[in-house]
C-alpha cells in the first residue's frame, strides 16, 4: 500500500529548509521578507501536515512508507526512506501549529534586533530539521535530523553571540546533548550490526518489524539503553539536564520552541518511535531498558520540580518545569503508558509554547526584566498576557476538566499506578504534581499579582503579533482536551489504532478526584505560601522570598539547581581539565622529547657522516689529486721544450733495446 | 789483407756515434742537422756493407738504395736548412738551448 502522501512527505520539512536557505541570501535590511517568507514556508508545512493527517484517518493503524536507496558499498545497500503513522501524523501538527505560533510571536518580539533576517532563517532551520526528524523511517535519517536540530539549537541559543552567558551556553547545550549522542550513535552502529538495518519498517524487514527484532536478541536491551542515552540529551533528563535551563540565554521564541514544540520532544519521540526495542523480551512490558527509563524519569520529574520552586527567573521556573514534564513523560513511557506519554507530549508542546511565549511577552512589556521578584501586578496591565498565562499555567499544574494538561496527566497517573514492579514512582509522581502546582502557583502570583514593583510599573501590553499567538495556543490547550478526555478518548484510540466510543459515564473517574485534590492542595499551598511574597511581611524584607526566610540553606541549595553544575565543575570538568593537563604535559615533554630524542639521534649521525665525508672521502680525493699533481709536474718537467733531450731519450731508448737484443740473443 | 763485414759496421758505427754526439752535443741548428747526416751516411754505408757482404750482391740493389737513400737525404737537408733560417727570422737565433716552445 504506497499512498501519494507518504512520496510527497518530504514536502513538509523541505518547506521551511527551502526558506531558511532563501531567508540567508537576503540582506539584513529585508525584515519584511525575510519573516514573510519563513511564516508561509511554515504554513505550507502546516497545510501539507493537515493533508496528510486526514489520510491517516481513514484506517485505523494507518502506516505507509517510502523507502528508498542512498548509496550502496559492495553487497549491501544504505537505505533511508519515510514513513507516515499516527505518532509521525500528531506530531506533525503539533510542530507546524507551534512553531507557526511561535513564528508569528517572534515577528512582534525580535522587532527591535538588528539580525532579525538570520533569525528567521535559523527559526525555519530548527523547524524543518524537526519536522524531518517526526517522519524519517531510518535510524540514520532520524539521527542526521536529530544532529541539525542540535546544530539549530546551538545556532538560536547563542543567537546573541554578543553576550558571554549565550555562547557559553551554546556550547554548553551543544556538547552536553553531543555527549547524549555519543551513545546514541554506539546504539544505531550495534542495532546496525546486529540486524543489518537501520529501516524502522520495511515489509517486514525493518528494525522495528518482528524479523529484525528476533535477530537482536539478548543485546536489545543495551541498544535500547544506548539509544536511551541520546534521548536522555536531548530531552533533558537526568543526569545530562543542565544544558536546559542555560539555553534560556537565547530569545525567548527559541526557549518556546525548543522547550515546547521541537528539540526536547525529540528525545521523547525517539524512545516512543523505536519503542518495540525498549520493549522487546518477556514478562508484561517489564524489561530491564524501561525499568531504566521509568527510573531516570521519575528522579529527573522531581528534582526539576524541586529546583524550580527556587527559581528567580522566568525563564529558569518553566525550564525546570520542562524537564520536570518531560521526566513525567519518560515515566509514562517506561511504564507502557506510550500513548499517555505522547498525548503529554502533544498537550505539552501547545501549553508550554504558551508559557514561553506568555513569559517572552512579559520581559517584552517589562523592558527585558526576566526577574520574577521585581514584576508583580501585571494582571491590570498586561490583561490578555495574564489570562492566557493564567490558561497555560492551570493546564501545565493538571487542573482537572477543562485543560489538556489535565487530562494527558491524569492518564499517566493511571498507567503508572498500574506498573507491576514497584508503587514508588506513582507516589512520587503524585508528588511531583503537588510540587508543578506549587511552583506555578508561586510564579503566577510573583509575576500578576500584588503591586507592581521596580520595572513593572511602567509596563505594557504587547502588540497584536505577540498576542495573537497566544490566544490561538491558548485556545489549543484548552480544545485540545476534546479529544483526550476518557469519555471519548479519540486521540489515545488514534495513536494506539484501537476503536474508541462515546461514553459519558467514563468521564468521572476516582483518579479524578485525586488530581483534584493534589492539584487544589498545591494551589492553595502556592496562594498561602505566597500571599505577602514581594511585599515586606513582619520581618521579612520585602525582596526575600518566604520560603528563602523559612529555610535559607534547603532554598539556595535548590536555588542553585542543587548544585550539579558545580558538582560537574568539580569532578567531569575538573577531569577533562586534568586530562587536558596531562596530555599537554606528555606532548610538550613526553612526545616532543622523544622527537626531539630522534632529532638529536639524527644530528649526531649527521655529523658522524659530515667527520667521515671530511676527513675519510674528502681527504682521499684530495690525496688523490695531489697525487695526480705531482706526478703531472714530474712528467711536464721531462717536457723541457729541449729537442736535444728528446734526442737524448731517444737514443738512450735505442741503446737500451740494443742492449737487451745483445743480452737476449 | 780483405776487407770484412766488421770493418765495415765499425767504421759505420763510429760514424753513427760521431754524428748522434754531434747531435745531441752541439749548440748551432746548423751543426746539429750536419750531424744527422752524418748518422744517414753511417745507415747508407750499413746498407752498402750488408749488401755487398750477403748472399745476393748482384750490382744494381743495394747501389740503388744507397742512391735514393742519398737523394731523400737531400731533400730532408733542404727542409732541415728552410726550417733553420724560418726559425731563425723568427726568433733571431739558432741557437736550440733558446728554443723551448716545446715545453710541456
Amino acid at each position: 500500500m504506497n499512498s501519494w502522501i507518504v512520496t510527497y512527505l518530504w514536502f513538509v520539512p523541505a518547506a521551511p529548509f527551502v526558506a531558511s536557505l532563501i531567508i540567508l541570501t537576503l540582506s539584513n535590511a529585508r525584515r519584511r521578507s525575510a519573516a514573510a517568507l519563513a511564516i508561509a514556508g511554515q504554513i505550507a508545512a502546516l497545510a501539507m501536515s493537515i493533508l496528510a493527517f486526514g489520510q491517516t484517518l481513514q484506517t485505523p493503524g494507518f502506516r505507509v512508507v517510502q523507502n528508498f536507496t542512498w548509496f550502496t558499498f559492495g553487497e549491501q545497500a544504505l537505505r533511508l526512506g519515510f514513513v507516515f503513522d499516527p505518532l509521525g501524523a500528531a506530531m506533525l501538527l503539533m510542530v507546524a501549529l507551534a512553531g507557526l505560533c511561535i513564528f508569528v510571536f517572534s515577528v512582534g518580539y525580535m522587532a527591535e534586533d538588528k539580525n532579525f533576517t538570520r533569525f528567521f532563517a535559523y527559526l525555519s532551520f530548527f523547524s524543518g530539521a524537526m519536522l524531518g526528524l517526526v517522519i524519517a523511517n531510518s535510524l540514520l535519517l532520524l539521527f542526521i535530523f536529530w544532529e541539525l536540530v542540535g546544530l539549530a539549537s546551538y545556532l538560536l541559543i547563542g543567537f546573541w553571540i554578543e553576550r558571554p552567558r549565550a555562547a557559553e551556553a551554546a556550547k554548553k547545550a551543544f556538547i552536553t546533548t553531543r555527549i547524549g549522542d555519543m551513545g546514541f550513535f554506539l546504539g544505531i552502529l550495534w542495532l546496525y550490526g546486529r540486524s543489518g538495518t537501520l529501516l524502522f519498517y520495511d515489509r517486514g524487514n525493518g528494525c522495528l518489524e518482528s524479523a529484525g527484532l528476533a535477530m537482536l536478541g539478548a543485546s536489545a536491551t543495551f541498544i535500547a539503553l544506548l539509544i536511551f542515552c541520546g534521548a536522555v540529551g536531548k530531552s533533558g533528563q537526568f543526569p545530562l539536564h543542565v544544558w536546559l535551563p542555560d539555553a534560556m540565554e537565547g530569545p525567548t521564541p527559541v526557549s518556546a520552541l525548543i522547550h515546547a514544540a521541537t528539540m526536547v520532544a525529540a528525545g521523547v519521540f525517539l524512545v516512543a518511535r523505536v519503542y518495540p526495542l525498549f520493549s522487546l523480551g518477556p514478562i508484561n512490558g517489564v524489561t530491564p531498558s524501561l525499568t531504566v527509563v521509568v527510573w531516570i524519569g521519575v528522579t529527573t520529574a522531581l528534582m526539576a520540580a524541586l529546583i524550580a520552586i527556587a527559581q528567580a527567573d522566568i525563564k529558569r521556573v518553566l525550564a525546570y518545569s520542562t524537564v520536570s514534564q518531560l521526566g513525567l513523560m519518560m515515566v509514562s513511557l517506561g511504564v507502557g503508558g506510550v500513548a499517555a506519554g505522547i498525548m503529554h507530549l502533544l498537550a505539552h508542546g501547545f501549553f508550554k509554547a504558551l508559557l514561553f511565549l506568555g513569559a517572552g511577552s512579559v520581559i517584552h512589556g517589562c523592558h527585558g526584566e526576566q526577574d520574577i521578584r521585581k514584576m508583580g501586578g501585571l494582571r491590570r496591565l498586561m490583561p490578555v498576557t495574564f489570562f492566557t498565562y493564567a490558561v497555560g499555567m492551570m493546564a501545565l499544574s493538571g487542573v482537572p476538566f477543562f485543560f489538556s494538561g489535565g487530562w494527558t496527566k491524569e492518564e499517566i497517573l493511571h498507567a503508572t499506578a498500574s506498573w507491576a514492579p514497584s508503587h514508588a514512582p506513582y507516589y512520587l509522581i503524585l508528588a511531583g504534581v503537588v510540587l508543578t502546582a506549587l511552583y506555578m502557583t508561586r510564579q503566577v502570583i510573583y509575576v500578576f499579582f500584588g503591586n507592581p514593583r521596580a520595572t513593572a510599573e511602567h509596563a505594557h501590553e504587547s502588540p497584536r503579533a505577540m498576542t495573537m499567538p497566544l490566544i490561538v495556543l491558548a485556545l489549543c490547550a484548552i480544545f485540545f482536551s476534546v479529544v483526550l478526555t476518557p469519555a471519548w478518548p479519540w486521540l489515545h484510540g488514534y495513536l494506539t489504532g484501537e476503536p474508541v466510543h462515546f461514553e459519558i459515564a467514563r468521564l468521572i473517574q476516582p483518579m479524578l478526584f485525586v488530581s483534584l485534590v493534589l492539584v487544589g492542595g498545591g494551589v492553595a499551598a502556592g496562594i498561602w505560601i505566597y500571599r505577602k511574597a514581594g511585599a515586606p511581611e513582619r520581618d521579612r524584607p520585602a525582596e526575600i522570598d518566604p520560603l528563602e526566610y523559612a529555610q535559607p540553606a534547603l532554598f539556595r541549595f535548590l536555588a542553585n539547581g542543587m548544585w550539579i553544575d558545580e558538582l560537574y565543575d568539580r569532578t567531569v570538568i575538573a577531569f577533562s581539565w586534568a586530562s587536558a593537563r596531562l596530555s599537554d604535559w606528555m606532548d610538550r615533554y613526553f612526545w616532543d622529547g622523544l622527537v626531539r630524542g630522534f632529532g638529536a639521534i639524527a644530528q649526531l649521525f649527521g655529523i658522524f657522516t659530515t667527520s667521515v665525508g671530511e676527513r675519510g672521502i674528502n681527504a682521499g680525493v684530495d690525496e688523490t689529486t695531489v697525487g695526480t699533481r705531482g706526478l703531472g709536474r714530474l712528467i711536464s718537467a721531462a717536457h723541457s721544450g729541449q729537442i736535444q733531450t728528446y734526442l737524448g731519450a731517444v737514443a738512450i731508448g735505442m741503446l737500451a733495446l740494443l742492449l737487451l737484443y745483445a743480452w737476449l740473443a | 789483407m780483405t776487407p770484412t763485414l766488421q770493418a765495415f759496421l765499425i767504421v759505420s758505427t763510429a760514424l753513427f756515434s760521431i754524428g748522434l754526439l754531434a747531435a745531441l752535443s752541439r749548440r748551432h741548428a746548423i751543426f746539429i742537422l750536419i750531424g744527422i747526416e752524418m748518422m744517414l751516411a753511417a745507415a747508407n754505408l750499413n746498407f752498402i756493407a750488408f749488401w755487398r757482404f750477403g748472399p745476393h750482391h748482384q750490382p744494381p740493389i743495394g747501389v740503388m738504395i744507397a742512391l735514393f737513400s742519398i737523394a731523400i737525404a737531400a731533400a730532408e737537408a733542404a727542409v732541415g736548412l728552410a726550417m733553420v733560417i724560418a726559425v731563425y727570422r723568427h726568433y733571431r737565433t739558432t741557437n736550440v738551448d733558446q728554443l723551448d716552445q716545446l715545453r710541456g
